[in-house]
């Protein structure tokens, strides 16, 4: 992996003789068809490639519009393809388990096969007492149309694979290509590993390994503080306890025909200094031109998340209009201090009517 | 009736020496709730505000009677907790825990086939019998006693249908808060099931969320099994594909999943579907009648 390139040449002669592969690095699949992989045949076409892509904005199916900007690329020898496949495992909600699913189709894109030709597609459900196990492994291996030779490679790798996905915790692990060389030997190519972040408190190897250069910094920055957020395009600000509060918050705001910016969790504690954080990150967007506050209190007494919106709007300085939406215990006494703070508050009586205020306040 | 829980469950509470343990088993207890004690490992014998605490599950059971457990242990033991609870016979088991690894969940749900216990959870804010039975985190007093049963995915989302319904002078039979992990004990299927069973249910409100094909599969039930009319709101419509929104579960993968796809099918199925989370009770009273 280079940074720049001229490393990247340097690499290129490293490994030996061409034809090499020069391949964008990015949190991203589909980076084939956007540009972001190239074979060169000398080490000077290495340099070039590597040239073009470092700082290239690669937009793909799986990048959003804004695409990523590419930082680090892979080069690597050449590998005389014979055949492509395609091999995953992820969690299935179906089944409850680990499935491994396989195609002869590799090399594409995995999502227009399963949506044009599923049958294409196998699959294998994994007990998670005895794991993948070697027969379904040569089912797999011969419904992909692999001469025993490459079964026998097949199996090993395949339970290789399921055991790497177990012991990391991965939620996705994915090989696109894996590739039989014209020699007969199995590779992977290519590899896109999701993990499951709930785990990673058991894996401090892989939590090291996170790039930051991949995230939002505002993502970054909320996560510190335990504040579950997502940027998104719209201009209005939202803070919300609980996830399906939450995106039902951003739900409402379209309905009333606004575009939330953001989706925000401040987590069940919405303590002062986490509301403050909150309203800190949203206002660091300068798209906002105003910030809707949604509030159930359930356990917590609506007073003690008033004086935090008070605090925190205070300290802040909150210029641009600011809907609150409380309800749970003490409501009355909340509002009443909201009223009373000498800030610009517009108080709302449930979501509906708070949706309609903040829509109303930015779209004049 | 209800369904899960009434006024005899008899629960304990795993992690009941923790702070948030003891806060929930407390507001569970000034509820109504039968808290008969709770299990610490290394505490057993101890008292802690009344709460009698035992080493081990199977300890409580026998001491206590119970059949209910609710588990407020931190994710790096969750699994085990629930799988603890299920060997010592418990009935019904509710993880309310947060961030429990997937590949755990994975685990319990093949620990449990052929047993007879219930899972509820992970990452739930539990189950309420009005006026009955609080096991969880939510606020009692939202709540009333009356004939519509709720389930749904999130918490304060549920809060606000209940919500919805007791300003309404509307009350519910049961509110079972499922989780919004992708692996879990009690699917959306499930607890419809249940409802259609209990005499004193007459109707439900389902709140899913975008991810997985779990809703879809209720409705199904709905159009094809449930004699009783059921509403339901997704979240998730502005939820772009593959951005986790704070649950694990709700995000769209592969086209998979999406609010606008599943809002469709849920109406296909005769489910009467809220466009807005603030009209999730009227939704319910276009086609039900208290």
């Amino acid at each position: 992996m280079v940074y720049n390139s001229n490393s990247a040449r340097d690499w290129a002669r490293r490994l030996g003789e061409g034809p090499w592969a020069v391949k964008a690095q990015i949190h991203a699949g589909g980076r084939g068809k956007g540009g972001g992989v190239k074979i060169a045949k000398t080490a000077d076409e290495v340099k070039q490639f590597a040239r073009d892509m470092f700082g290239m904005t690669l937009v793909t199916h799986q990048t959003g519009q804004e695409g990523k900007v590419v930082k680090r690329v892979l080069v690597e020898k050449g590998s005389n393809i014979a055949d492509e496949f395609y091999v995953s495992f992820l969690v299935d909600r179906a089944t409850d388990r680990v499935t491994l699913m396989a195609s002869a189709e590799g090399g594409m894109d995995i999502e227009e096969v399963a949506a044009s030709t599923p049958e294409k597609i196998f699959f294998e459900s994994i007990d998670p007492v005895v794991g993948l196990t070697a027969f379904q492994a040569r089912k797999v291996a011969f419904k992909l149309g692999f001469e025993i030779a490459q079964v026998k490679q097949a199996v090993p790798l395949l339970i290789g694979l399921y055991k790497t996905f177990v012991e990391t915790d991965c939620s996705l692990l994915e090989i696109n290509p894996l590739i039989q060389t014209a020699e007969g030997d199995l590779l992977c190519l290519d590899a896109k590993i999701n993990f499951d972040e709930n785990a990673l408190f058991r894996h401090i190897r892989i939590r090291d390994l996170r790039d930051y250069d991949e995230e939002d910094p505002m993502e970054i920055e909320a996560s510190q503080y335990d504040l579950s957020y997502i940027a998104l395009d719209g201009n209005i600000g939202c803070m919300v306890n609980g996830a399906g509060l939450a995106m039902a918050t951003m739900d409402i705001i379209k309905h009333y025909g606004g575009d939330p910016a953001n989706f925000l969790d401040v987590g069940g504690g919405a303590t002062i200094e986490r509301v403050t954080e909150a309203f800190k990150i949203i206002l660091s967007d300068d798209k906002v031109k105003g910030i809707l506050v949604n509030i159930f209190g359930g356990i917590m007494k609506c007073d003690v998340i008033a004086t935090g919106v008070i605090t925190a709007a205070k300290e802040v300085g909150v210029t641009v209009p600011l809907v609150v939406r409380l309800e749970g215990t003490n409501v009355d006494l909340g509002k009443k201090m909201l009223a009373e703070s000498g800030l610009n508050i517009i108080a709302a009586d449930g979501m509906a009517d708070a949706a309609e205020k903040i829509v109303n306040a930015v779209n004049g | 009736m209800s369904i899960l829980v009434d006024k005899n469950t008899k629960v304990i509470t795993q992690g009941i020496t923790g702070a948030t343990g003891l806060f929930h088993a407390q507001g569970a207890r000034d509820y109504g709730t039968q808290m008969v004690g709770g299990v610490t490992p290394g505490k057993g014998g101890e008292t802690i505000d009344g709460f009698p605490v035992f080493n081990t599950v199977e300890d409580a059971v026998s001491e206590t009677g119970a059949n209910a457990s609710v588990i407020y242990v931190p994710p790096i033991g969750a699994a085990d907790a629930i799988m603890e609870a299920v060997d010592a016979g418990i009935e019904l088991v509710i993880c309310i825990t947060e961030g429990v690894p997937v590949l755990d969940m994975v685990k319990v749900n093949r620990y449990m086939q052929g047993k007879d216990s219930r899972l509820i959870g992970p990452n739930c804010p539990g189950v309420i019998t009005p006026e009955e039975c609080k096991i969880g985190i939510m606020p009692g007093y939202i709540h009333k006693k009356g004939p519509v049963g709720v389930v749904s995915r999130s918490g304060t989302l549920t809060y606000e249908a209940v919500w919805q319904l007791t300003t309404r002078g509307i009350g519910q039979t049961t509110c079972v808060g499922i989780g919004g992990d992708p692996v879990n004990g009690t699917s959306h299927l499930d607890v419809l099931k249940m409802f259609e069973a209990d005499p004193e249910t007459e109707s439900v409100i389902m709140i899913g969320e975008i991810g997985g094909d779990a809703e879809e599969q209720a409705a199904e039930y709905v159009r094809d099994h449930m004699s009783k009319p059921v509403a339901a709101f997704i979240a998730g419509a502005t939820a772009p594909a593959g951005k986790r929104m704070g649950h694990a579960g709700a995000i769209i993968s592969g086209g998979k999943g999406d609010a606008a796809s599943k809002k469709t099918f849920l109406a296909e199925c005769g489910v009467s579907v809220a466009d807005s989370p603030a009209e999730m009770a009227e939704a319910l009273l276009k086609i039900y009648t208290p």
